[in-house]
């Protein structure tokens, strides 16, 4: 296999706020293959916007390391840098802050072309900015291109966040929550348009989002990357993670979920949790994140010792997982509610 | 049909709201009509404007200042009397809301008085209609924080911030049955909320209905949790209710197109590859809304029929009801394999 497009290696991130440090990544661990469809998946606080925005040097992180096609981001300078920062763009939750109100269409793509020296003299710059809509599916071109935001829908505006952070004609894109603002009717197109960009134009898409099925959809031939307060506590292929998902945190919250099926959702089994409290990333409990709710918990394990993300011993499915029972081969034990 | 019209303890019939605005009068809702039984849970699932907030809304009457309702009825039974919510006097409204009818907002987050604790929030809620007894309100308190798996004693002497999202989305819900109303409406009650607290405040609420016998009107563009705790399933679009009818029906038979491009919207979670595709084009605009069917533009089954004449809200099978000329070819459409 080729070298992976992107690796985040034991990064940490950690906010100030007064004198309080809150620890909002902790010794996260992956890496993005060229063209694969990985998803970043976690409820609100767990760290996944923090991770798009570290991986785009949006922000840089507290400790660790970021290689972009096998060199350390921190370490590019002058030409090297501008060439990182062309190829990883970034598509923002929500279309109606994330575009300039003051600017049309026309303007918001064509200020990154002229920025960066990319299409030539002006007339360049409309050619492919008429390419560009053309890619998003703002067709035709013409009822576009002059409007401001504020004269588009939800989606419309979204598909010019995409066609801007295509610009720069990048080889990563971070989606941070990038169809979850937009009416459940039109996601599934703005999703399929996405995905298509990936044979189109050879773009990797790092996929960021709370929504499971959505994260499965999107990645049905990928990976998923579950993330936990700060950390990353399952990584694996998608199928396999839906099927049979490993760590106790992913099982819980795959019994969780609500499917719009009437008779499959209201048969589904509930694991109960051992506490419905999320700890604050202030206070976290020590050992793994997880144990004051695991249901499986192992008192003098779980609550002592920090598990990493592992490969487990006696699965077949190459999943790594972040528990220490189940990186000692043990069979989990469910603890009654 | 005709026992359950009786026996419906809220009855919307033919209700319509504009919105004045610079550009034009919005059409909010049109000729939407339901009954509501008791201890049924309603949804009313659609997209972000399409009028599912303006219809809860009127049934408290707290419309924005600019709707009109220009036409309709909400006939609400309490015990041996009818009353049109529409005519009540301002002091019969006050009774009507939270005795009768309550309504639980979206964002619980900000529903409580940050500098009052939630005891003071529950006294003045008791007080102001005519409960002065704070002993009895305070028993009637804890057994339904309880009835909400929280601990009662400790919220009860508890400030808002003192209290997780979930926690006080909860403690909201308990406040909202505080006077045993008979209807409560739910604004999106788990938008915004985590999955696994989004899972307890589902099971919570179908413990309470289970206890409390109320019945329930949530609103939702989230079509799992209709499959998870409606009865009753209403679609709509553009104003209008489109489809509505039991929720097996609306979710394995659908007659609307509407409804069934949203079934074939939304991802699920089982092992299987998803064969999804999304409704083309955007819902109109209401000041000046198409002709004929609403949905006609955006809709793969529309004829000049379409164009031409709005269905009706008409019966197939027993309480199925669907406006659409071509639920036959919908049905058909179904038949063959995908």
């Amino acid at each position: 296999m080729s070298p992976p497009i992107l690796e985040l290696k034991h990064v940490y991130r950690s906010f100030k706020r007064g004198r309080e440090v809150i620890p909002v990544l902790q010794d996260i661990n992956f890496a993005v293959n060229s063209l694969e469809f990985l998803c970043l998946v976690g409820e609100s606080g767990c760290g996944k916007t923090t991770t798009g925005k570290i991986i785009c040097d949006l922000l840089p992180p507290s400790a660790g390391a970021i290689e972009f096609e096998g060199k350390d981001i921190a370490r590019l300078r002058g030409a090297e840098y501008r060439r990182f920062r062309r190829s990883v763009q970034i598509i923002h939750q929500d279309p109606y802050a994330s575009l300039n109100p003051t600017h049309t269409v026309s303007e918001t793509l064509s200020y990154p072309l002229l920025r960066h020296g990319l299409a030539g003299g002006r007339r360049g710059v409309r050619q492919r900015v008429h390419e560009l809509l053309d890619l998003v599916d703002l067709s035709p071109v013409e009822d576009f291109i002059d409007k401001y935001p504020h004269q588009l829908s939800g989606g419309q505006r979204q598909r010019v966040s995409i066609a801007r952070a295509l610009t720069t004609e990048p080889s990563l894109i971070v989606a941070d929550e990038s169809v979850s603002m937009v009416d459940v009717s039109i996601r599934i197109g703005l999703l399929q348009m996405m995905m298509d960009l990936r044979d189109r134009l050879g773009v990797t898409i790092v996929f960021i989002t709370h929504d499971l099925a959505l994260a499965k959809y999107f990645a049905w031939e990928g990976r998923i990357g579950v993330m936990y307060l700060g950390r990353l506590v399952e990584l694996g292929r998608t199928q396999e993670i839906i099927r049979d998902p490993q760590h106790p945190y992913t099982k819980v919250l795959l019994s969780a979920i609500p499917e719009p099926d009437p008779e499959k959702t209201r048969n589904k089994q509930h694991i109960q949790l051992r506490s419905e409290d999320i700890p604050r990333l202030t206070e976290l409990p020590p050992g793994c994140s997880f144990h004051p709710r695991c249901p499986w918990f192992v008192e003098g394990v779980c609550d002592e010792t920090v598990p990493q993300l592992a490969s487990l011993p006696m699965a077949e499915s190459g999943a790594e997982v972040a528990c220490i029972p189940l990186e000692r081969g043990k069979e989990l034990v469910l603890h009654d509610a | 049909m005709s026992e359950q019209r009786r026996e419906a303890v809220l009855r919307v019939e033919d209700l319509s709201i504009v919105y004045r605005t610079k550009r034009g009068d919005v059409k909010a809702t049109s000729q939407v009509s339901f009954d509501l039984h008791p201890g049924e849970a309603l949804a009313l699932i659609g997209e972000s404007g399409s009028g599912k907030t303006t219809i809860s809304l009127a049934l408290i009457r707290k419309l924005p200042k600019n709707a009109v309702i220009t036409s309709g009825h909400i006939r609400y039974q309490r015990e041996d009397s009818v009353q049109d919510v529409l005519k009540l006097s301002n002091r019969q409204l006050r009774e009507f809301r939270w005795k009768d009818c309550a309504m639980v907002f979206q964002g619980a987050q900000n529903a409580f008085n940050p500098v009052l604790k939630v005891r003071r929030q529950f006294e003045d809620t008791a007080q102001s209609h005519g409960w002065t007894d704070k002993a009895a309100i305070r028993e009637r308190a804890l057994k339904l924080l309880e009835l909400v798996r929280l601990d009662p004693e400790r919220v009860y002497d508890a400030y808002p911030h003192e209290l997780s999202g979930g926690m006080k989305q909860r403690t909201l819900l308990a406040l909202g049955v505080l006077l045993n109303p008979q209807i409560v409406i739910l604004d999106e009650p788990t938008t915004a909320l985590d999955i696994l607290t989004q899972r307890a405040i589902i099971d919570v609420l179908n413990d309470m209905q289970r206890q409390l016998r109320f019945s329930i009107i949530f609103i939702s563009h989230d079509l799992s949790l209709a499959a998870e705790m409606a009865d009753t399933v209403a679609t709509v679009y553009a104003g209008e209710i489109v489809e509505i009818g039991p929720v097996n029906d609306i979710f394995y038979r659908s007659l609307h197109p509407y409804t069934y491009g949203l079934l074939t919207s939304v991802p699920t979670l089982e092992h299987l590859q998803d064969h999804l595709q999304s409704i083309p084009g955007s819902p109109p605009n209401l000041i000046n809304p198409p002709a004929g069917c609403k949905f006609h533009p955006r809709c793969g089954f529309a004829t000049d029929a379409c164009k031409k004449e709005d269905p009706p809200l008409e019966h197939d099978i027993g309480t199925h009801l669907a406006a659409c000329w071509h639920k036959d070819r919908l049905l058909e459409s179904r038949k063959e394999p995908v």
